[in-house]
């Protein structure tokens, strides 16, 4: 239909800065110790790498939101949006403290002018619904959901509600872990997924759950699942994955997809915090192309 | 045919269809064309009610006319005064045609009607609903009299798509694109095909361009959108996109419009999809994501049924599917429907999901639609109707054609495209973009259809041994069509003989045959049956040798009948239902039971199928219906087999009867037991001959079928399908391959074949060779048991010399009718008892199974006996039952041999024989395609690649046939001293 096309095809990428509360747990009363293991700067750095890499490596326009030191995990942008086509679904993050970064991402949307679809608020139909950009993993065709810990059936209900034309699957994702940490896209049928236990499991699921084929490109650990695929606007394939340093086993996987420009990216601070490459930025798509 | 007398309008029609047929055959055969097959088609009808003649003419006739094949009218049928309804049907443009049909009309009377009037000729992806008292929608059933589908209200029906084409590009012509693209309009409109915002607009401005044309400001002006409904609520700015869109259409044309259209709609993820509303029984797998405190029982969920599998949603949300290939077996009873799911990777046994549908009618709609799809979408040719019996299951099956048939029929559409007025559009009496669309049309659709008519022109040529189904055969109507003079001899023949069948007076002498067919069924004498008819078949099946050309002619010809047979083995087989019921009312117990086997096939009177249940047995007190083996369906069989026997040997009614029934009773109350034991052994014993066997069964059919499609209530019958599959793989060692492939016409009655013991068969049957070597030895010395048997097999391998595979050694043939049957030759074998000394028989095994209830009876193996003796096994008690009942059915029914062949063609080390058989049986014809190979050599032959090299031909050469069976028997073990495995 409309929005159908293979998967990869964006213009822009929306991003947002690392702010100097990096590391402290949106609502969390400080319990939370692993805060000390991260390092600022490191992680900035490593931002700044990954934004390098999609704008000037693969091409993409980046549009960067200011980072908001009230909004601790505000750079993990990803899960305030689910963006398909011309339709962008402000979530409802699992964490009440969550919800308020979503308003510089409206505006944003509104911007690049995408039909901006609200969940709704807490009241009404989708009361309860919670859902987070990094347990939806769009293949193109369809739309899986990880029910997660963070993300229940209402959500991924509304999201079914929003993105009509697209089956949405939902699938269990086991160990606490979010869809998009044990899986991603890595190529317009290929999906890379971690070859841990859980992320078999999810992948069974999906296998059963699909009606198309896909090609599953298994990498051996897994934060090595989680890649940035885009076919940039020069028609090659860029693959940001995490590097060798990060993840020594999986680099030979990755060098099996034939022509593909690799960009290896460090992600090892806002991994520290369960977050991956993806989760870093929103990828858009607003050159369409009906059929 | 709204005249008076069936008979009368529909001799009108046939004439009609057979001039277009014959017109129309060398310019490519349009799909109604692949039935009009007049020369032919008289061989492949059977018949055998005798009464029935006109009507019989009628309908074979008809039955050229359409695949979605007609039922026979009952018998009495044609004394009554003739109602015409009215009945009037929506058409997807939202107008209503209304049609006059025959109250008695069969459904497709009426669906044919509309295709006419709609000018469509792929109309195997339609279909005609109507809403019943709950305002469900059912899919009317071709082959059933509507009058019985349609219990109350006015006769209103709707026209719809069926089965929505996963590819609408791969549609010949644009007009029946056109009806799809109608359709999905309505789905849209209505909120059944959810789409996004950009789709709505997407698709609208395609629906736009082909009902409107091109944009034209000054006619249009600005709101013209607002007057066509695109969406389910329609915003002004939905309106306003489609217009953006509309103007960047210029100059497409209607149908380029319209594949767009289909294009983008297809891609929609409820494209297609049948929803039904149901609830978890049960728990399905952790995807559920209950959410939490939810009890998984109450869970309310939506089964998609659609061309690729089952669906299941909860709210929007997908959270499982089984794919067709996934799915082994359906079954519904009552208001639940169950899928049986093949094991996955790392799962060791298959489970079974429960839904729990509203409704016991909500249940039989969904398990049907489920049939149709899976068979629709999956198979390459539709499955026979089962010939189980025991299992109490539905004999629905879908009747029309396949998705791949349909294809290949309508690759043979070469009439030029169609003029049609896109409905609300006028667009014919408007302008520009219609000048170009039709020409372009024309234009380009026959020199499409042309050149693919000449490709399937030349298959039909080279491949000439393929099975060919109607659509093939009309291609090779026009291929062969001086072959066709020079062969009428074959077909010819064969006429007269139906004729005869039917004209016989006595409706009786034809009924038997009937019950011979039915009895089978039970699955203790499901032995003895199947050994009688593979003997009448083998006797019969001897074909003078014949030139190599002349035979395969003669096969492409036989094969034909074969498909030609199978299409109508449905509507035989309601015809035949028909008659029973309309003799359980006037008949007297005696012909009443004679038929009874059939009451577990016959339909609701709304037009389902239902589980045969106590209510039909109405004629049992009360109380007895409750008792379980009363209500087996063999019941009556045992019956009258027990109480005949008696009665031959005391000679007293009285005594015989009060025997008889307690006996009866007893067997049927063991039967279920031995059901699945008895099939196996007759199975095993018989592997050899039972290969020849006609039953068409999709349990063992995984080559062709991904599971089974059922409604079925014996839980044993399941468990033994699913080892089918398994067990397959083993059996793929031996040095003789036979590779059956065999089109059930029957709608038979066999007991469900247990493949799963077909292991243990194998051993059982390796024991017995590998004894029976012992003991031959003793006996005749060289004539094993496994010899004999091969000799009793046209086709004998070890001594196959080259002249060899025509000749049984034990033909029991049959029938006096059989003599009339084509320039087949009859063969009674010297050894062999034959079977029209029924009455002897009956005594002789009627003894031997009372008295030795431990031996093998079979007629076969009669002369067999001493040897067998050493080796009998407790089974072959089992077997003694089956050969008594064998009898009764013996006596009851020769069956009528249409033709048969033998065809055989060697190379170094493999010996291939085909034989093709058509019988009518009571009514009923059948076709078996059996093949054997034969492979001698030395054991480096690597057999499993023969097999498989085997099956693969036979499936290249018989698409629309099925392989059903593979039996591998080795012969080495036969012998005493190779004794090893």
């Amino acid at each position: 239909m409309a929005n159908m096309c293979p998967y990869g095809r964006f213009t822009h990428a929306v991003v947002r800065g690392i702010p100097e509360t990096f590391g402290k747990v949106a609502g969390d009363g400080g319990e939370n110790e692993a805060t000390a293991a991260v390092e600022l700067a490191k992680a900035q750095r490593q931002f700044g790498c990954l934004t390098g890499a999609l704008r000037q490596k693969v091409g993409l326009q980046l549009i960067e939101i200011p980072p908001d030191p009230e909004l601790p995990e505000s750079w993990r942008i990803e899960d305030v949006a689910v963006i398909q086509g011309d339709t962008a679904l402000i979530t409802r993050p699992f964490k009440q403290q969550r919800r308020s970064e979503a308003e510089a991402v409206r505006r944003v949307m509104s911007e690049l002018s995408l039909t901006v679809v609200e969940m709704g608020g807490e009241q009404g139909d989708s009361g309860g619904a919670t859902l987070e950009g990094s347990d939806v993993l769009f293949t193109g065709r369809e739309f899986f959901v990880g029910v997660s810990s963070h993300t229940n059936r209402r959500g991924a209900e509304v999201l079914a509600d929003t993105f009509r034309d697209f089956a949405v699957s939902t699938v269990p994702v086991c160990g606490g872990a979010r869809l998009k940490n044990v899986c991603s896209m890595g190529g317009p049928g290929t999906i890379i997924v971690s070859n841990s236990d859980g992320a078999k499991k999810t992948l069974r699921m999906m296998e059963q759950l699909t009606d198309h084929h896909y090609d599953v490109l298994t990498v051996p650990e897994e934060s090595a699942a989680n890649c940035i695929y885009v076919k940039g606007p020069s028609k090659r394939d860029f693959l940001l994955h995490r590097p060798a340093e990060e993840c020594p086993e999986s680099v030979s996987a990755f060098q099996k997809l034939q022509d593909y420009t690799l960009l290896p990216t460090a992600c090892s601070e806002a991994s520290k915090l369960g977050a991956s490459l993806s989760s870093l930025c929103l990828l858009i798509n607003r050159k369409h192309t009906h059929f | 045919m709204t005249t008076e007398s069936g008979a009368d309008s529909e001799a009108k029609q046939p004439q009609e269809k057979k001039e277009t047929g014959k017109g129309k055959a060398k310019a490519a055969a349009q799909p109604t064309s692949p039935q009009n097959h007049p020369e032919q088609l008289p061989a492949a009808a059977g018949h055998s009610t005798p009464a029935r003649k006109e009507q019989q003419k009628e309908e074979d006739q008809e039955s050229h006319r359409s695949s979605t094949s007609r039922l026979s009218k009952s018998p009495l049928r044609g004394v009554k005064k003739v109602k015409i309804m009215q009945c009037k049907v929506t058409l997807l443009d939202g107008s209503d045609f209304t049609v006059s049909v025959e109250k008695r009309a069969k459904g497709h009377v009426l669906f044919d009607k509309v295709c006419d009037h709609l000018n469509l000729l792929e109309k195997d992806y339609f279909g005609i609903t109507h809403r019943d008292v709950e305002n469900q929608k059912n899919w009317l059933d071709p082959t059933k009299e509507m009058k019985k589908q349609i219990r109350a209200g006015p006769w209103n029906f709707a026209f719809s798509v069926k089965f929505y084409p996963p590819d609408p590009s791969q549609l010949t012509e644009d007009i029946t694109r056109y009806y799809l693209c109608l359709q999905l309009r309505d789905d849209i409109v209505s909120g059944r095909l959810p789409c996004s915002f950009a789709t709505h607009t997407l698709l609208g401005s395609y629906t736009v361009q082909s009902e409107l044309g091109d944009y034209d400001p000054e006619e249009m002006g600005s709101d013209y959108i607002s007057e066509l409904r695109l969406a389910p609520n329609q915003t002004k700015e939905l309106e306003e996109k489609v217009m953006e869109l509309h103007k960047t259409y210029k100059g497409m044309t209607p149908a380029v419009a319209e594949m767009h259209f289909l294009e983008n709609a297809k891609k929609l993820s409820m494209y297609g999809v049948d929803l039904h509303h149901a609830k978890l029984v049960g728990n399905l797998y952790e995807s559920l994501a209950p959410a939490e405190g939810e009890d998984s029982e109450a869970v309310e969920i939506m089964l998609g049924v659609c061309a690729s599998g089952l669906l299941i949603y909860r709210d929007r949300l997908r959270i499982n599917r089984f794919a067709w290939p996934k799915i082994l077996k359906i079954s519904y009873k009552r208001n639940n429907f169950y899928i049986k799911i093949r094991p996955g990777e790392f799962e060791q046994f298959e489970s079974t999901i429960g839904f729990k549908l509203p409704n016991h009618r909500a249940a039989k709609r969904l398990w049907k639609v489920c049939v149709e799809h899976h068979t629709f979408f999956r198979l390459v040719s539709p499955e026979a109707p089962p010939k189980k019996f025991l299992s109490l299951g539905s004999k629905f099956r879908y009747s029309g054609r396949t998705q791949a048939q349909t294809r290949r029929a309508s690759a043979q559409i070469g009439r030029p495209a169609p003029l049609f007025e896109r409905s609300s559009s006028k667009r014919y009496n408007m302008s520009r973009s219609l000048d170009g669309a039709p020409i372009m049309e024309n234009h380009e659709t026959p020199a499409k259809d042309g050149s693919m008519d000449g490709a399937a022109r030349v298959i039909a040529k080279e491949d000439i041994i393929t099975t060919i189904t109607t659509e093939r055969k009309a291609e090779e109507e026009k291929a062969e069509q001086e072959d066709f003079l020079r062969d009428t001899t074959e077909p010819a023949p064969t006429t007269p003989l139906r004729y005869d069948t039917k004209r016989s007076p006595h409706l009786y002498t034809c009924d038997p045959l009937r019950s011979e067919r039915s009895l089978p069924s039970s699955p203790v004498s499901s032995n003895k049956v199947r050994r009688r008819r593979r003997e009448s078949q083998r006797a019969s099946s001897v074909s003078p040798a014949k030139s190599g050309a002349g035979r395969c002619r003669r096969q492409a010809r036989a094969e034909h009948k074969a498909a030609l047979l199978k299409e109508q083995a449905l509507l035989l087989s309601a015809r035949r239902q028909r008659l029973e019921q309309g003799k359980r009312h006037g008949g007297t117990l005696f012909s009443f039971s004679l038929h009874l086997p059939d009451l577990s096939s016959i339909l609701d009177e709304d037009g389902y199928l239902t589980f045969p249940d106590l209510s039909e047995m109405r004629f049992l007190p009360e109380c007895a219906q409750s008792f379980l083996p009363i209500k087996s369906p063999s019941l009556i069989p045992c019956f009258l087999f027990i109480f005949f026997f008696l009665l031959s040997t005391s000679f007293s009614v009285p005594y015989a009867l009060t025997l008889s029934f307690p006996l009866a009773l007893c067997l049927c109350y063991l039967e279920p037991k031995a059901a699945s034991l008895t099939a196996s052994i007759a199975q095993s014993y018989h592997e050899h001959d039972s290969s020849e066997e006609e039953e068409t069964d999709s349990e063992h059919t995984d080559f062709a079928f991904d599971g089974e499609m059922t409604a079925t209530e014996s839980e044993a019958d399941e468990d033994s399908e699913m080892r089918t599959q398994y067990s397959f793989i083993r059996r793929v060692k031996g040095e003789n391959v036979f590779i059956r492939h065999s089109n059930l016409m029957l709608e038979d009655t066999e007991p469900p074949p247990e493949v799963v013991k077909h292991q243990t068969n194998v051993s059982e049957l390796k024991r017995s060779f590998l004894e029976t070597g012992g003991g031959s030895s003793g006996g005749v010395p060289g004539l094993t048991e496994w010899e004999k048997r091969l000799s009793s097999s046209p086709l004998r391998s070890p001594r196959g010399d080259e002249a060899p595979m025509i000749e049984p050694l034990e033909p029991q043939d049959t029938k006096d009718e059989q003599p009339t049957g084509d320039e087949k030759k009859e063969e009674v074998g010297p050894k062999g008892i034959t079977a029209s000394a029924d009455q002897e028989e009956t005594a002789v095994l009627g003894t031997e199974t009372e008295t030795v209830p431990a031996k093998q009876m079979s007629p076969d193996s009669v002369e067999a006996a001493a040897k067998d003796m050493p080796v009998v096994h407790t089974e072959t008690k089992t077997i003694t039952y089956e050969a008594a009942e064998v009898d009764t059915n013996g006596d009851a029914d020769p069956g009528v041999l249409l033709s048969a062949q033998t065809i055989t063609s060697e190379t170094t080390s493999t010996t291939t024989t085909t034989h093709i058989t058509k019988m009518v049986k009571g009514g009923i014809s059948e076709t078996r395609i059996e093949k054997r190979i034969v492979i001698t050599g030395d054991a480096d032959i690597d057999h499993d690649e023969a097999l498989a090299q085997a099956i693969k031909e036979a499936k290249e050469q018989h698409p629309d046939m099925s392989v059903t069976k593979v039996v591998v028997h080795k012969e080495t073990e036969i012998t005493p001293e190779e004794g090893e495995d």
